[in-house]
This record gives structure tokens, C-alpha cells and sequence, in this order.
């Protein structure tokens, strides 16, 4: 099992989703986050003053998947959120030990 | 006693509207500065109102405006507790009024200035110093300028309305340029806020600064036009001068923005219009439609390169109460003298660049400097002492940790964050809750 996480553009996560629930991906964890890469921050003005915003607001996306659906996962993200912009995000793939459902307890891949 | 039932009308409208100005002024600053100390910010202008209506009725009338005690810049104690007022009228012929309508409109005036120093002062006074700051100030700064300004005795008065010929029609000494000396004083006593051009110190909520900003030019109307004290055709002039004053600013504020920033801003749009007002304050009774054109043009302008000022000079006036109030009302007070009209207002002389002559513009000069030394060593030394007695200033830790948790117990917003009740299921919160009862 692996986890896919996803750092894309705030306004993107309406596309990924639906895009995700078409591919048959069922469950998500979608959080605002805040961050800064390539893009570094921007600008913003008050009353005169300038301040250097660094932390961009993103979304984050986790995913937890077989590692068969991983491939596909990845590759629909990038379709919908690929803007060719600088800022368009990460994805990145981690391995799962362990995963079980709260309700009934099940372990493994059938709690997915 | 007779009075005329309109004008009393008039009053109390404008009374109410220019007590609404008050908390306008606590969203206007609350949205500038950090979640941190918004409530704060707001306390200090509704905390503003509770101690000011006291001292108001106990003695602030009295000593404001009771008979002149011989010099034109203080009135007496004869009417402690406002008994006299009680069952009196006062106006001009014609124009009478219950004294108690007029002694709440003057309140109202007496409340908003005062709170306009919580800007100088923001994220780091503390909240009892601010209290002993509030009734000081009113006392020994407010109430002497506001007898100056306004207190009418047919030529024995105060000393700017009544003695030295000078034209102010709702306030720029008293109000304005007071209010600007006095941040500047406070704001140097008290020193600069932790990380004062250094941290990020951006406004937290611009929309509550445009709602401030919007009930604040609302409640200007009775402002300025209540200053005329009956419904005549000066307060008409009065009204619509603000109006005119107001917007050109707001526009002459973001224009100066884009052509410095590369942005006209939506807190530059808003800062510009109670720049405009403030501008207009003294001048809005004495001048054409077209002199609040150009007065609230410059006034825009002139505030928006103010602004920039305590970054040169490094003061902190963290909310721009000296490049707002000061400045504007400098650019009221002098615009009378050279735009002042006898087509707005025939009970005066023309202004320099009317056809009058240079006399009036120096007795408005006189009048600044006077307002501006008086306010500016009176508050240093009031915010002296409160800070050699009590201490002015929150301890290092109060003030980054933020005045809302340390001196109110409260936070602002409780966005469903983990430890808000957003999320809490059963219980009434999720992080630990008692009842505290007695």
C-alpha cells in the first residue's frame, strides 16, 4: 500500500477531484496548506508598506492506495492540475505499512 | 424655555450618527492590525466611550464649555453633574436648543477623538494604562482645546472661536490636529512595537477596515453638518461638502498608491476617504462645492505620502493617527484660509486665494501651531507620568504572545480550528471547559 500525496493550486482541486472520482478513487483527505518552492512568495502593499508574503497557500491531497493504482493516481493529477506554470505543486509516493478501518477494524488493503 | 423643534431635531440625528463614528472607528482599526489584538483594539474604543460619557457628566461639560475662567482656554465647574443644563437652552436666536442636545452631540465629539489614540498606541499598551490614559487625556488635553474651538460667548469664549478670529467649523484643531499631536507623543513614549519594520505586520481583515471606514464616513454627516447646530443652509453646505471632500480623496489616495506602488489598494481607497473627511471637518461650513473638490484632492494625496513618514523618522503610529488626522486637518485648517468663501458661508471673510486677503490664513497658522504644541507636550507628559506610575507598556512576552489572551482572556476567531469549537462533537468544546460561577 502506498500513500500519494499532492501539493497542487487551491483552485485545481475541484478538477482532480472529479477527475479522481471518475478513475474510481473513493476517499481522499484534501487540507489547505501553506508553503513555498520554485515560486517563492509574492508581494503585497499596505498603506505603503511592502511585505514579502513566503508562504503561498496550496492544497494538499492524501491518498491512500493499492500499489497498482498508484501509476494512475499520479497520472490523473497531472493531467488536471498541470497548468505548465511555476506553482503548479508535487506529488510524491510513500510506502504504507499498516492500514485499518476504525468502524470495523479491518486491516490491510480491505480497509481501504 | 422655547427652542425650535427642528433644529433640536437636526441635533439629536446627528448626535446618534456621530456616536456610531466610535465603534466605525473599532472596525476601521481592528481590521488593520493583527488577529492577534484585534479585541483589543476594539476594547479600547468602546472602553473610550464608558469613561468619556462619565467624565462628561461629572464635570468634561462644565469644563468645556461653562463660562470662560478668563484666558479663553478653559471653562468652569460651574455645572458639575449637569443640573444646569437641565431645563435650559442654548443657540444662537432663533435657533435655540435644549442645552442637553447640544451637551451629547459635544460628548459624542469628545468620545471619538479620544479613541482615535488607540492607534498610535495598538498591540501594546496596557488595558488599565489605556483607561488612566483615556480620562487624563480628555481632562487636561481635550477639554482646554475643545473650549478653544467651540465654546462661543459672544466674543469672551474660547480662544480660537472667540478671540483670535479663527475658523473651525467641526473640529481640526480640537479633534484633528489634536488627535495627531497627541499619537505622535504617545506613540514616541511608548515606543515601537516588537519587530517594527521588521516583522510582517499586516492588516489581518481589510473588509472590517472598508465596513469601519464605510460607517465612519456614514456618521461624518452629523459630524460636520451637525457643527452648524441648527438645520440651515450652512449644515446643507456642511453635508454636501463632505461628501465631495470624501470621495476625491478616496481616489486621490489610490492614485498616488498606483503611481508609487504599481496597486491602488483597497485600504488606500478607504484611508483616502476619512482622509478626505478629516480634511473637510474644519473647512466644510466655509468653503465652495469646488474648494472641498480641491481640499479633498490634496488632502488625499498629501496623507497618502504622509503615511511614510514613521518609517523615516521611526516613530511607530502603528494605524497613521499623525498622517491621517494631523496631517489632514493641517490641510483643513489651511485650506480655509485660502478657499474660504463668502458664497458657502456669509458670516465670514474670503480666503487668500478667494479675493480675501493673507490675514485669515495666518490667524489659521496661529491656530495649528498652537493645537499642535499644546497637545503634543501635554500628552508626552500625561503618557510620562501613567508610565512612571502604573507602566504604559505591556512586558515583551504579553505583547508578542497578543493583548486579546493576555489582557481579555478572549480570541478573536475560532475558525474550527483543532482546539475550537468547531470540531467539538458532544461537548460544548473540545478543549477542557469549566463553569465559572461567582
Amino acid at each position: 500500500m502506498k500513500l500519494v500525496t499532492a501539493i497542487v493550486k487551491p483552485f485545481k482541486l475541484e478538477e482532480i477531484k472529479s477527475a479522481l472520482q471518475e478513475q474510481g478513487v473513493h476517499g481522499m483527505t484534501v487540507s489547505e496548506a501553506s508553503g513555498y518552492g520554485r515560486q517563492r512568495g509574492h508581494v503585497e502593499v499596505y498603506r505603503g508598506a511592502e511585505y514579502t508574503v513566503d508562504l503561498v497557500p496550496k492544497v494538499r491531497l492524501e491518498i491512500l492506495a493499492e500499489d497498482r493504482d498508484v501509476d494512475m493516481i499520479i497520472d490523473t493529477i497531472l493531467l488536471t492540475a498541470q497548468t505548465g506554470r511555476i506553482g503548479d505543486g508535487k506529488v510524491w509516493v510513500t510506502p504504507v505499512e499498516q492500514v485499518i478501518r476504525v468502524r470495523t477494524g479491518e486491516r490491510g488493503e480491505t480497509a481501504l | 424655555m422655547p427652542f425650535n423643534a427642528i433644529d433640536t431635531v437636526w441635533l439629536m440625528t446627528c448626535t446618534a450618527l456621530v456616536l456610531l463614528m466610535t465603534p466605525g472607528l473599532a472596525l476601521f482599526y481592528g481590521g488593520m492590525v493583527r488577529s492577534k489584538s484585534v479585541l483589543n483594539m476594539m476594547m479600547m474604543s468602546f472602553s473610550t466611550i464608558g469613561v468619556v460619557t462619565i467624565i462628561w457628566v461629572a464635570y468634561g461639560y462644565s469644563l468645556a464649555f461653562g463660562p470662560d475662567s478668563g484666558l479663553g482656554i478653559i471653562g468652569d465647574f460651574s455645572d458639575l453633574g449637569l443640573d444646569k443644563a437641565l431645563g435650559s437652552t442654548i443657540g444662537a436666536a432663533g435657533h435655540e436648543v435644549p442645552t442637553l442636545a447640544f451637551v451629547f452631540f459635544q460628548l459624542t465629539f469628545a468620545i471619538v477623538t479620544t479613541a482615535l489614540l488607540s492607534g498610535a498606541v495598538a498591540d501594546r499598551i496596557r488595558f488599565t494604562a489605556w483607561l488612566a490614559l483615556v480620562a487624563a487625556w480628555v481632562t487636561f488635553i481635550y477639554i482646554p482645546l475643545a473650549h478653544m474651538a467651540f465654546s462661543a460667548e459672544g466674543g469672551t469664549g474660547g480662544l480660537f472661536i472667540d478671540r483670535l478670529g479663527v475658523l473651525d467649523f467641526a473640529g481640526g484643531t480640537a479633534v484633528e490636529i489634536n488627535s495627531g499631536a497627541s499619537a505622535l507623543a504617545l506613540a514616541i513614549v511608548i515606543g515601537k512595537r516588537i519587530g517594527f519594520k521588521k516583522d510582517p505586520m499586516r492588516p489581518h481583515n481589510v473588509p472590517l477596515v472598508l465596513l469601519g471606514a464605510g460607517l465612519l464616513w456614514f456618521g461624518w454627516f452629523g459630524f460636520n453638518a451637525g457643527s452648524a447646530l441648527a438645520a440651515t443652509g450652512v449644515a446643507v453646505v456642511a453635508l454636501i461638502n463632505t461628501q465631495i471632500a470624501a470621495a476625491v480623496a478616496a481616489l486621490s489616495w489610490i492614485a498616488v498608491e498606483w503611481k508609487r506602488d504599481g496597486r491602488p489598494t483597497t485600504l488606500g481607497v478607504a484611508s483616502g476617504a476619512i482622509a478626505g473627511a478629516v480634511a473637510i471637518t474644519p473647512s466644510c461650513g466655509y468653503v465652495t462645492p469646488l474648494g472641498a473638490l480641491v481640499i479633498g484632492a490634496v488632502a488625499g494625496a498629501v496623507c497618502a505620502w504622509a503615511i511614510g513618514l514613521k518609517y523615516r523618522f521611526g516613530y511607530d503610529d502603528s494605524l497613521d493617527v499623525v498622517g491621517v488626522h494631523g496631517v489632514g486637518g493641517v490641510v483643513g485648517m489651511l485650506g480655509i484660509g485660502l478657499l474660504a468663501s463668502t458664497r458657502a458661508n456669509d458670516a465670514i471673510s474670503n480666503g487668500l486665494l478667494m479675493g480675501g486677503g493673507v490675514d485669515l490664513l495666518l490667524r489659521q497658522s496661529l491656530a495649528i501651531v498652537i493645537t499642535a504644541a499644546f497637545a503634543f507636550c501635554g500628552t508626552w507628559l500625561i503618557a510620562t507620568v501613567i508610565d512612571k506610575l502604573i507602566g504604559l507598556r505591556l512586558d515583551p512576552e504579553a505583547e508578542i504572545t497578543g493583548a486579546d489572551t493576555v489582557e481579555h482572556a478572549e480570541s478573536a476567531y475560532d475558525f474550527a480550528g483543532v482546539v475550537g469549537a468547531g470540531l467539538g462533537s458532544g461537548s460544548q468544546h473540545s478543549s477542557s471547559y469549566s463553569q465559572r460561577n461567582n
